[in-house]
């Protein structure tokens, strides 16, 4: 049986940090469902936080600054001993990565460029024009060709195998030869990523599934504070791709159909640069008023920023205008509208990237060490997968170092994988029954126009209840084409399984968090309510069902106020 | 509309040959070709192989032929072909895994050869390597590539000796040797001074053409070669004196 000392579960920008960061002389492995580059951390724009007060309008800078800044932009959710271990080793990580070759913008005299972003108070964000994800994530990829990391792609983690509180390993499909097959492992790091395919308009990869976080839950790990989910405002308006906040960090105005910049009415004094939650939230009111275009978008608007400008430093943003809506942003407004992008929960996991499993750890956006709360800030992503995924690879190092492994495993894995392999012959005979894509496209309606970014009581339980029913349906799933190798179709199927979870524990929170914070805003509720609510939902799978338990936010000396920009 | 797909289909596990099969597919909306073929995977055969992910062309698995163009799926556009009968084949050069998934390991072993990594020295500057925008921006064509493999499948080189290095790795190297802060000796970038490495190159500019980020690796590979002449000139008057 395979059998590796640390196995890190996806190579995007954290599963490739842990990887880096895992003790050399221990046998470490990578795998991933893509090639490591074609994660979708590699699609990453505008940039990542470091109170570097490079700026000229940023001398002023500091760490604490920008942990303020996280923890306000949290809706005082987020535990702010960890924002601020986040924020302070960000001034290095920043160093360190550029060292590893990340070829970083400039200002005069040859200091790494920061640019404005929501929610700060200063030029806090470092970019490489507008492709900072794809020039970290091949940073990141060299120096494990470097380090000579090995890795597994295109495997599909199935399942984790964890008996009496202890990770032993995982199950894999491997879609190159239609194998099923456990691996051993003495620890496990996820490093997944996020669901944003569980809505019909998101900005992330047709990838992402969030199957991870959904395998962790199965596992019997607590989901934490997972009704936040961060709807970005400035999506190309139909295919939904980014445009990166950046956007409006160099200048760009947002407008409505009367040619109003109408964030005057929502954020007068951070107008275009408020926090997402706030920006996503207007532009949708606009929309819903009556003053957007088509009813459908409004207009983001860069022609004041000028040929020279839009070349230089959103070359990105400019060639997807052109590919994908046919526009070109300097003689025309871009057409926005929000768009899911980004998971602010995900699975529980303490300071040091471990889960109340023994040998399981999570890193990424599919964690939640609870630095982002209720909303993240732009540019704090990248960040967090890179800081924590280093810790992850530590600490886990740390741990297989110390720990010794378990007897038994091998038969407990060969009967997990066993189950697995079952369940995919039942899919296979059938010669009717629901196809996947039907099944996922249901899935997403109902949370698009249920659990979206304004929700109420009666549609939340609604949602419940179909998507209670969709799980009746997959119960009648199956594989229509009937080779395993190469099969998107079954890795649909396997996945879908965890975004009914997902989508479940999502909704249940929201149905259950009665007040409106951050990105979690309720029609019937709105306000925030620190009394009840200053708190983390967390979710576990008992007997099959979903248990919510609440854990206490960690405050040190930011007290929660309301959030005005 | 109404199209016929003519998708390159091979299972190498029971087909001795790749043939075609045609389907037909039908839409009102615009759709790029990878929402085509996933409908068509989806509707008509779930067996139907290829990659993708991101879908807004900076991820680099969806490289495919399309009407005898190298391109990304996600970003070509069916209406824009102009054309009812789209004919798809998988990346030439590289071997078929299943229908239009190839094998990429050569690309990738070919990039690893290049040692495709910064050699930085020393410890990590206290507030970073000071660097002018001016530099980056020389390297920066170089770092937009995402290394998906079309210039490798196109080049006519590559085709003739599959030891042959390839454009993307090459330009891969100028990348790393033109920036301030690359410290490798010129005894490691110098390897590729061979008929499989730099002077394979036919400069025919087939990579350039098809390189659906504009990264022109051809410009990379000239480059290099005038550095690496210049450089061995250097080092002749340097034993002289
Ligand atoms: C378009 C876009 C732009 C963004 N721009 C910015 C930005 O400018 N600044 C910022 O801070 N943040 C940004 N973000 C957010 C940020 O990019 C992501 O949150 C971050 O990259 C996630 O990284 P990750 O390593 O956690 O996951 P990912 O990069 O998504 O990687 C997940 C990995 O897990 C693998 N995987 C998943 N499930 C399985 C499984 N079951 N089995 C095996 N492998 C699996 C995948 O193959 C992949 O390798 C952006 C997000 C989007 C969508």
């Amino acid at each position: 049986m395979l059998s590796q000392d640390i196995l890190v579960v996806g190579g995007g920008l954290a599963g490739l940090a842990a990887a880096l960061a895992s003790d050399p002389q221990l046998k470490v492995a990578v795998i991933s469902k893509v090639h490591p580059l074609r994660s979708h951390s590699v699609a990453a724009q505008g940039g990542i936080n470091a109170a570097l007060g490079n700026s000229p309008d940023g001398q002023d800078d500091t760490w604490e600054k920008h942990a303020f800044d996280t923890i306000k932009g949290s809706d005082y959710l987020a535990d702010q001993d960890i924002a601020e271990l986040m924020c302070e080793k960000a001034i290095s990580t920043i160093y360190e990565l550029e060292h590893l070759g990340v070829p970083f913008s400039r200002f005069p005299g040859g200091v790494i460029a920061q640019r404005p972003f929501g929610g700060a108070g200063f030029p806090r964000t470092c970019y490489a024009a507008d492709r900072t994800g794809l020039v970290i994530l091949h940073t990141l990829f060299e120096q494990s060709v470097r380090r000579k990391v090995k890795f597994f792609n295109e495997w599909l983690v199935t399942k984790l195998a964890v008996k009496d509180g202890k990770c032993l390993g995982v199950v894999v499909y491997d879609l190159a030869t239609g194998d099923i097959f456990p691996i051993k492992a003495r620890a496990v790091i996820f490093a997944t990523g996020g669901y944003g395919r569980v809505y019909l308009r998101t900005t992330n990869a047709f990838i992402n599934h969030g199957s991870g976080i959904g395998i962790a839950y199965r596992a019997g790990v607590p989901l934490k504070d997972m009704e936040f989910v961060q709807f970005h405002p400035t999506s190309l308006y139909d295919t939904n791709i980014l445009i990166t906040e950046g956007a409006r960090g160099e200048g760009g105005y947002l407008v409505n159909n009367k040619g109003k910049r109408f964030m005057e009415d929502y954020a007068p004094s951070a107008m275009e640069l408020a926090p997402r939650d706030i920006v996503a939230r207007a532009i949708q009111t606009e929309i819903e008023k009556g003053n957007g275009f088509e009813d459908q978008y409004v207009h983001l608007d860069l022609r004041h920023l000028e040929e020279k400008k839009i070349k230089k430093r959103l070359p990105g943003i400019r060639e997807i205008c052109i590919n994908f809506a046919g526009i070109d942003p300097i003689d025309a407004p871009i057409p926005i509208q929000p768009a899911q992008h980004y998971s602010m929960g995900g699975i529980d996991v303490n300071a040091q990237c471990a889960s109340v499993v023994e040998g399981f750890y999570a890193a990424g956006e599919c964690a939640c060490m609870s630095i982002h709360g209720a909303n993240r800030l732009g540019g704090n992503s990248l960040l967090d997968t890179v800081v924590f995924g280093k810790t992850a690879g530590e600490e886990a190092s740390h741990a297989v170092k110390g720990g010794k492994g378990s007897k038994d495993a091998e038969r407990f894995l060969l009967d997990e994988a066993l189950e697995v392999k079952k369940k995919i012959e039942e899919w296979g005979k059938k010669d009717s029954g629901e196809k996947v894509h039907r099944l996922l496209n249901r899935l997403k309606v109902i949370m698009s126009e249920k659990v979206d970014m304004f929700r109420n009581k009666k549609d939340l339980s609604a949602a419940l209840d179909e998507i209670s029913e969709l799980r009746g349906d997959y119960g009648r799933v199956l594989i229509s084409g009937k080779c395993l190798r190469y099969s998107q179709e079954l890795v649909n199927i396997i996945e879908f399984d965890s975004m009914l979870d997902l989508a479940e524990v999502i909704t249940l929170g929201a149905l259950n968090r009665e007040e409106t914070r951050g990105s979690h805003f309720r029609e019937d509720f709105q306000d925030r309510n620190d009394k009840d609510w200053l708190k983390h939902t967390l979710v576990t799978l008992k007997d099959g069902k979903p248990h919510i338990n609440f854990k206490e936010v960690n405050i040190t000396k930011y007290e929660p106020k309301a959030r005005k920009y | 509309m109404e199209y016929v797909f003519r998708i390159l289909r091979c299972d190498p596990m029971k087909d001795e040959h790749p043939y075609f099969q045609d389907f037909s597919y039908e839409t009102e909306e615009k759709k790029s070709m990878l929402e085509a073929l996933m409908d068509i995977r989806n509707e008509q055969d779930c067996t139907l192989a290829f990659r993708y992910s991101c879908r807004e062309a900076i991820c680099g698995s969806c490289g495919m032929v399309i009407n005898g163009k190298f391109d990304l799926a996600c970003r070509t556009m069916v209406d824009s072909l102009k054309s009812s009968v789209i004919v798809i084949e998988p990346l030439p050069n590289l071997e078929i895994q299943k229908d239009l998934a190839v094998d990429m390991e050569p690309f990738f072993e070919a990039v690893r050869r290049i040692e495709p990594y910064l050699f930085s020295e020393g410890k990590i500057p206290e507030k970073g390597h000071r660097i002018e925008d001016r530099e980056m921006d020389k390297i920066f064509q170089y770092v937009n590539c995402i290394l998906c493999g079309c210039c490798y499948s196109a080049c006519p080189v590559v085709a003739r000796d599959e030891r042959c290095l390839g454009p993307a790795a090459l330009a891969k190297l100028f990348r790393f040797v033109k920036d301030p802060r690359d410290k490798r000796p010129f005894s490691n970038w110098s390897r590729v001074n061979t008929e499989t490495g730099l002077w394979g190159c036919d400069t025919v500019f087939k990579c350039n053409e098809v390189c659906p980020k504009d990264v022109r690796p051809a410009d990379g590979i000239e480059a290099l070669r005038r550095k690496l002449v210049v450089e061995k000139i250097k080092r002749i008057f340097r034993k002289e004196r």
